[in-house]
């Protein structure tokens, strides 16, 4: 695929309620490298095998969830450009300067009407300790913890996801790649997007009354023994299990999720089909819910509705 | 010298246990095969084990405030998970307001 334009989910920022806590809920247990932190008090991570500067952000705040999820695109006239697109479909658009997070370019920054904020950025400072390029080896140093590999995507709770979707299909050329519906009315319980080849870069996950909440982080790992590892780590160090480690019918990820110490739910993940612009939209139906969420149990249990940030 | 402390948890039917401290109630309860309150994230963070504690000592760590307000707490709201007991402890875990 000759991508341009969106090119992948860069960075996300997270509040939580004890930084030592999340500090070492982040670096320690899931294995990111702490980058920094900064005056303002926030925490700075990246994974092994990311190349730009940070991907994690921790804020200190009084109630968990997440800031604002940013995406990268490939160069800083795409930002003017889909500025001018999201304001042709009334979105409306406000500049962030740069270095307003360390070593990160201008933002635009848009609002969905499911309350989620979101930013585009063109350019973040390479990491002094990304993967390596020339004759490299696998990692520079063994991935430390659950051997975390990138972050991955963020699923985000509204009430008109539909809406919020729109926008990131329209534009910024986003693609559904499946969805999961009320049968009698078409009605999406759940919408699942990519920028990329993906199974998903973000999802939309639908509340009757609930708007700008996260359900979950998630962080790609290497495969299915990896999670399985995860697993061992949240036991063995009384993490907050929710489910797993099991599969997805949606996007096929095999996964393991688990909650940071604030409360807020993180997913390690691996596999998942690819996606190209050609692929038809999956689709699932209510009634297979269960399946559709976790392949192997059949059901979603009442947690995975209930709780979020 | 005791160091366990009893816990009530009053609710559809009562239930009580005794545990240590250093431990969540919350925690506590699962340990013990109780499951009078919801468990959720165990972190302060989504809300769905609010209880009351209407008689004893506790102490709390930090819970999102979009839960347990500062009025709330001062009245003896907390989340479970994030509730240690300094005392035996009666808790309510039917609360009368929404959470």
């Amino acid at each position: 695929m000759a991508q341009r334009g969106v090119l992948r989910p860069g960075f996300v920022q997270i509040k939580v309620l004890d930084m030592d806590a999340a500090i070492a809920h982040y670096r320690d247990h899931m294995g990111l490298d702490l980058v920094g932190i900064e005056a303002d008090g926030r925490a700075y991570f990246k994974a092994y095998d990311e190349f730009d500067r940070h991907s994690v952000v921790l804020r200190e705040a009084d109630a968990p969830g997440i800031d604002v999820m940013a995406f990268k695109v490939y160069c800083d006239e795409d930002l003017d450009v889909f500025a001018k697109r999201l304001n042709d479909i009334d979105v409306k658009t406000k500049a962030i300067d740069a270095n307003e997070q360390p070593s990160v370019g201008r933002r635009v920054r848009f609002e969905t009407p499911t309350g989620h904020v979101f930013d585009l950025y063109a350019e973040m400072a390479l990491s002094d300790n990304g993967p390596m390029i020339k004759n490299p080896d696998v990692w520079r140093a063994e991935p430390r913890a659950m051997r975390i590999q990138r972050f991955d995507h963020c699923a985000l709770i509204g009430i008109d996801i539909a809406a919020a979707a729109k926008i990131f299909t329209d534009a910024l050329d986003f693609s559904i790649t499946e969805r999961a519906i009320i049968p009698d009315n078409g009605e999406p319980v759940a919408i699942f997007l990519t920028c990329s080849n993906k199974a998903h870069d973000i999802a939309f996950l639908g509340n009757p009354e609930h708007d700008g909440k996260l359900h979950h982080v998630s962080f790609n790992l290497e495969d299915w023994k990896d999670i399985g590892h995860a697993a061992d780590l949240i036991s063995r160090y009384n993490i907050s299990l929710d489910i797993g480690p099991t599969r997805h019918g949606i996007t096929r990820g095999q996964t393991i999720y688990f909650f940071d110490p604030s409360g807020n739910r993180n997913e390690t993940f691996a596999g998942g089909y690819s996606f190209y612009p050609d692929t038809p939209i999956r689709e699932w139906t209510v009634d297979q819910m269960g399946k559709a969420i976790f392949y192997y149990e059949k059901e979603v249990h009442g947690r995975f509705v209930e709780v979020f940030t | 010298m005791n160091s366990k402390f009893k816990i009530t948890l009053l609710g559809e039917t009562e239930v009580t246990f005794e545990m240590g401290k250093g431990i969540a109630v919350l925690i506590s309860m699962q340990n013990n095969s109780h499951n009078l309150i919801k468990v959720g994230c165990r972190g302060g963070g989504c809300g769905v084990c609010k209880v009351h504690v209407v008689r004893g000592e506790y102490h709390c760590r930090k819970m999102s405030r979009a839960h347990i307000s500062e009025a709330e707490e001062s009245q003896g709201y907390a989340l479970a998970c994030c509730l240690y007991p300094d005392s035996d402890l009666e808790i309510s875990t039917q609360l009368d307001s929404a959470p």
